[in-house]
């Protein structure tokens, strides 16, 4: 009987040159639905999580959800799940584009990488036939350019996934690209790739969709009502299309909550010319949209004599007022550079601004900076470090292309580095919203906004406005948005459907797919399941409760100017709420939480 | 004076920032009113930064932040 899954998953070897495929296991398919929480699933089961994450030991798979390639919207994710290099935690890099779409209509749930090649190589997947091919003559090639070059050598038809020069040297803020301008973008799963000589993986697919649906009809007509639901909503229908995510650059800085000079201010005065409406005024040429999606939040740009993907709300804050920078053409250029070299457009910038504060604060000096120094609103430092991150040759390219955690703590001011698990927070001043730093400290891969969008609800009044100055009831709100966002992201639908969808919809899609019979409240033991399998990964992987903790700074410096002054976040109540809500003591699951999640080979470990 | 700050779409026709004086409007609806924005195209409304209500007072010296919906992540 169909389902949704092809039922199959390529394992490939890359020391031995063995290519093997295996069936998917349907019953653990059901537990964690596909991408992230199978390919979690996976890595546990396989013991990757005490392994040095660039030994040929770790392992990357390369996963899609029942979803993935549907004709439901926004369904074009795939994800990267490896152990990462960078906090040595679970990563799950998301990536739309077409990449994750085409490997299943190639017939395949998942690619399970495993080894490393003794000489570079790439995968080239025609339907069910891999081959491992020699890639020696594209290393150091840009990712744009390498992705032209093998649909050259493949035919336009094909859909290439890569790795820059920033992911054959294994630096640990390197991003797996696909197609261009999307990417897989952090927790350095670039490096990962790097590390097994695997320079791209180019699928080509006789399918043009799924042929796999359990009910064609049901999924017609859960469609329709998601589109509907959609359509109607004025930011899924409407507002990303027009301004893209770069609208929240005017919001949230205009509460006060818009970090600047490495978190040291969170007002910036000049945001409105790194704005989205800015960048829509002077670059935007089109919308750009993944694969199947309605909402297109994706933004085309004119740069210069090029036509690019253009800089998503995150790069324009972090290049912008995190680095004290007001120039839109130099942030364009800068997140340019970070999809050619193939570089987390987060880590990068944040990187670069924590340096910055080192710089200001003397201990970086200009002499080490090989004529670019690293002063606050230097156009010429943003562009030119995020080349030497994507392609260190000295050795503070090599510290600084390591993430702030590594760099500040080299310098012996580790408050300096504005991160979590080592890995650099995203736009959102957890000081003046009190839910997101929830999700920052106890995000399984690292500081992230997208494993629990807690902005939806505090800023944007999205189901409900909540009051983002105070603690109440937001450990509870937290823990549902991680876990349903937990589901999205396996069932390989794109998180931004939840601004207008929720956990109805979710079933009623998923169950049409699969064949399945989930309750919305089922969908969300599910969602608990996969961030207490992750967290399990995590434990095993060495983590300590000390690492679900947000940096200094924002426990103790109030906020410093803006409507937001003289806050702090309150992390010391809303953490052992949330543990609490969670079924969790000193920061991990107790073995009743986890039988009656039914991790029972979690228990006891 | 209030400065009303206008972004997104609401800056069609509007501009991006206007000044009136405090005497023009009790609450922010008035404003809305003065520069004709129908309630419902409005889905953050700040006073001063922080999330408000159309019938909520506005004074002097106040600074009134209007978005159309936006978001992402």
């Amino acid at each position: 009987m169909s389902n949704a899954y092809y039922e199959k998953i390529a394992r490939i070897n890359l020391s031995t040159g063995e290519i093997k495929a295996e069936p998917l296991d349907l019953e653990i398919a059901k537990k964690f639905v596909g991408g992230r929480g199978l390919g979690t699933k996976i890595l546990y089961d396989e013991g990757v999580a005490t392994v040095d994450p660039l030994s040929p030991a770790n392992k990357l798979v390369y996963i899609t959800g029942p979803m993935t390639g549907s004709n439901s919207p926004s369904s074009g994710r795939y994800m990267v799940v490896t152990k990462s290099p960078l906090t040595g935690m679970i990563a799950c890099a998301n990536s739309g584009g077409i990449w994750g779409a085409k490997l299943k209509f190639a017939g395949w749930d998942a690619l399970i990488v495993e080894g490393a090649a003794p000489e570079w190589c790439y995968l080239y997947i025609e339907d069910d036939k891999i081959q491992i091919l020699d890639a020696k003559e594209y290393l150091g090639v840009l990712s744009e350019e390498l992705d032209d070059k093998l649909k050259e050598k493949h035919g336009a038809d094909c859909s290439v996934l890569n790795i820059g020069p920033a992911g054959e040297k294994q630096v640990l803020l390197a991003a797996v690209m696909n197609d261009k301008d999307r990417a897989a973008g952090r927790s350095g799963t670039g490096a990962v790739m790097g590390s097994k000589k695997l320079k791209a993986i180019v699928v080509k697919a006789s399918r043009k969709q799924l042929d796999v649906i359990a009910d064609v009809d049901a999924l017609k007509e859960a469609n329709k009502i998601c589109l509907k639901i959609m359509s109607d909503n004025p930011l899924t229908g409407s507002g990303l299309r027009a301004l893209g995510t770069a609208s929240l650059v005017n919001v949230i800085n205009s509460i006060g909550a818009l970090p600047t000079k490495n978190w040291q201010e969170s007002f910036y005065p000049t945001a409105d010319q790194i704005s989205g409406e800015t960048l829509a005024e002077k670059y935007l040429v089109k919308p750009g949209a993944c694969f199947h999606c309605p909402i297109a939040c994706g933004r085309i740009i004119k740069h210069d004599d090029k036509v690019v993907g253009g800089p998503e709300y995150e790069p324009l804050w972090a290049y912008g007022s995190d680095c004290g920078n007001d120039d839109l053409h130099a942030i364009d250029e800068a997140n340019r550079l970070c999809n050619e070299y193939g570089l987390d457009a987060i880590g990068v910038p944040c990187t670069i601004a924590a340096a910055m504060e080192l710089y200001q604060n003397g201990c970086i000096k200009e002499e080490d900076c090989a004529g670019v120094p690293l002063e606050w609103g230097s156009t010429k430092a943003i562009i030119e470090w995020t080349k030497r991150m994507g392609d260190p040759q000295t050795e503070l390219d090599w510290l600084m292309s390591s993430g702030s955690a590594r760099l500040c703590e080299h310098y012996g001011h580790p408050e300096f580095s504005m991160s979590v698990k080592k890995q650099e927070i995203p736009a959102y001043d957890a000081r003046a919203i009190q839910g997101i730093g929830i999700n920052y400290a106890t995000a399984n891969c690292g500081a992230a906004h997208v494993r629990g969008y807690m902005i939806a609800p505090e800023v944007l009044g999205i189901p409900a406005q909540l009051d983002r100055t105070v603690t109440d009831e937001k450990a509870g709100w937290a823990k549902t948005f991680q876990d349903l966002t937990a589901v999205i992201d396996s069932m390989g639908t794109c998180l931004f459907t939840s601004f207008a969808l929720g956990a109805p919809e979710y079933a009623i899609l998923l169950n049409a797919a699969t064949g399945t019979n989930y309750t919305p409240e089922e969908l969300l033991e599910v969602g608990d399941r996969i961030f207490n399998i992750e967290r399990m990964f995590n434990k095993a992987a060495g983590m300590k409760p000390e690492d679900d903790r947000l940096p200094k700074r924002l426990l103790t410096e109030p906020i410093s100017n803006g409507p937001s002054k003289g806050m702090v976040s309150k992390l010391d109540i809303t953490l052992p709420q949330y543990y609490e809500a969670r079924g969790w003591v000193n920061a991990f699951p107790t073995d009743e939480t986890l039988k009656k999640l039914g991790l029972d080979e979690c228990v006891g470990k | 004076m209030i400065e009303v700050r206008f972004f997104a779409t609401l800056r069609e026709g509007r501009g991006k920032i206007a000044q009136i004086s405090a005497e023009e409007a009790s609450a922010a609806n008035d404003i809305l009113r003065r520069f004709d924005i129908p309630e419902e195209e409005v889905s953050i409304l700040l006073i001063n930064g922080f999330h408000s209500k159309p019938g909520d007072s506005v004074k002097d010296g106040d600074v009134i932040s209007l978005f159309p919906p936006v978001g992402g992540g």
